[in-house]
């Protein structure tokens, strides 16, 4: 990419619990404005590799930089603040909260309370999807990345369409690594895809060079049942 | 039938979900169920299983009525259910999930999980490991292992593809066809993938608003629009 400026960079990133190698030697880079996908087998760490940029998890070895700050040290909320925010596997909502009202504070935490207002009833005239609510509401404060994980689980066809609508539309302004096992979806957002395996890169390239690499297959996608993949 | 539904309407407090749901299930048979989200299908089954009061209706099972019975009632007269999200024991060891599964057959019949292990040789060797280290695709292996250690007549299985990579969705899809050739396990399978839904199903019931819309092929289910 031309006078691409990189926005995360992982060097020789790793972390363990106990004996397990989380996550191990990951070299990563994504420029500003890029989407990038994630995919790989349950437990090759692409989860603990979200907690490992937004400070959940501190790294055993290796180093995070975002927007040009190394994260080592910082909370959570100040990564937050550099501009990194995360819809989880399982949408950490404030249950007992309205789907304005968890709009509006996510909008407050950059804005003031008139322009939060506006915000959350702009956003609530455009969404109509429980999952598209809960995406939008991690771009409310206007992040400069979005980590999303799983965002097309449980999703039937015309949700999933709406939802890489949503998605695209959002990188418009801002990067994202986006964490998904449906291979259809991915096919419709992605360009580069990197793949985790074991807690390492096994590899990273354009989606299709990625989708019929024979690696992949053994490792994550299988055998395709009719040419499908499940 | 060894599954007669009739009439059956449930929902939380208020706020009516199943609109009078009507159909049967034949033994050995798998019947797909699909629709969006929102539409009913999990409460659907945790109304069968009875986590959730039918508000009117019926639930035949084996030539019974089991509509007012408790769900542990149900489980052991052969209801399984393999719940969204998996929902093992996670402080628990692979070996305890399994006994806990088994329990409902008459428990700690060592050669009951010994026979369902050898249709998961992926949880073989992680018998003592325990549950809550185990990736998503071994949990949902297991959460499968479990509900069969308990010898259901039928098993229901709540959206198993959900956050599954896709090499153990077919390890999935082949083991339960593979059981399917050995027993006669009757099964009903909620899930939003149709292609995972075509691979396993006799038959496909449409849900949508509580009520089902119709009844498809998985060809037909394959080809079809969305639901609108």
């Amino acid at each position: 990419m031309m006078n691409a400026v990189k926005l995360v960079e992982t060097k020789d990133l790793g972390i363990h619990f106990g004996g397990l190698k989380a996550v191990q030697g990951v070299n990563f880079s994504l420029n500003q404005g890029e989407l990038r996908c994630l995919i790989g087998p349950n437990g090759a760490g692409k989860t603990t590799f979200f907690r490992l940029l937004t400070g959940v998890h501190k790294p055993s070895v290796g180093s995070v930089t975002i927007n040009g700050t190394t994260i080592k040290g910082l909370q959570t909320h100040q990564i937050a603040n550099l501009g990194v925010g995360i819809k989880t596997q399982i949408p950490s909502l404030f249950d007992n909260l309205t789907v304005r009202e968890n709009l509006w504070l996510s909008a407050r935490k950059r804005n003031a309370r008139a322009e939060a207002d506006r915000i959350a009833d702009g956003v609530l005239e455009t969404i109509r999807l429980a999952h598209a609510a809960k995406t939008e509401v991690a771009k409310l404060a206007h992040p400069k990345l979005i980590l999303l994980d799983e965002p097309a689980a449980g999703m039937t066809g015309h949700e999933r369409e709406r939802t890489a609508e949503l998605i695209r539309d959002i990188n418009r302004t801002c990067a994202m690594i986006v964490v998904e096992h449906d291979m259809e979806f991915i096919k419709m957002i992605a360009k580069t895809v990197t793949v985790f395996n074991r807690g390492e890169v096994l590899m990273e390239d354009a989606v299709d060079k990625v989708l019929s690499d024979q690696r992949v297959k053994d490792v994550y996608l299988g055998k395709q049942i009719g040419g499908v993949t499940l | 039938m060894i599954l007669s539904v009739a009439d059956l309407a449930s929902g939380y407090g208020r706020i009516p979900i199943l609109n009078g749901i009507s159909f049967g299930v034949a033994e050995g048979e798998c019947v797909g169920i699909w629709g969006h989200n929102g539409m009913g299908k999990t409460t659907l089954l945790t109304t069968l299983l009875g986590y959730q009061p039918a508000t009117r209706g019926s639930i035949t099972f084996g030539g019974d009525d089991v509509t007012r019975l408790a769900t542990h009632s149900r489980a052991r007269r052969g209801m399984g259910l393999v719940p969204q999200g998996r929902q093992i024991f996670p402080a628990l060891t692979v070996a305890e999930n399994l006994r806990m599964g088994s329990v409902v057959s008459g428990g700690q019949r060592e050669g009951v999980i010994e026979e369902i292990l050898e249709l998961f040789p992926r949880l073989k060797p992680l018998l003592s490991r325990t549950g809550g280290l185990l990736s998503g695709g071994e949990q949902q292996l297991l959460a499968l292992a479990r509900c069969l250690c308990g010898k259901p007549k039928i098993m229901m299985l709540d959206e198993p593809t959900e956050g599954i990579q896709p090499s153990i969705n077919e390890e999935i899809v082949e083991t339960l066809i593979e059981l399917r050739k050995r027993t006669r396990l009757t099964l009903i399978v909620v899930e939003q993938r149709r292609e995972f839904i075509a691979a396993l199903a006799d038959r496909v019931l449409l849900m949508q608003k509580g009520e089902i819309s119709a009844e498809v092929r998985p060809d037909e289910l394959l080809k079809m629009d969305e639901l609108h």
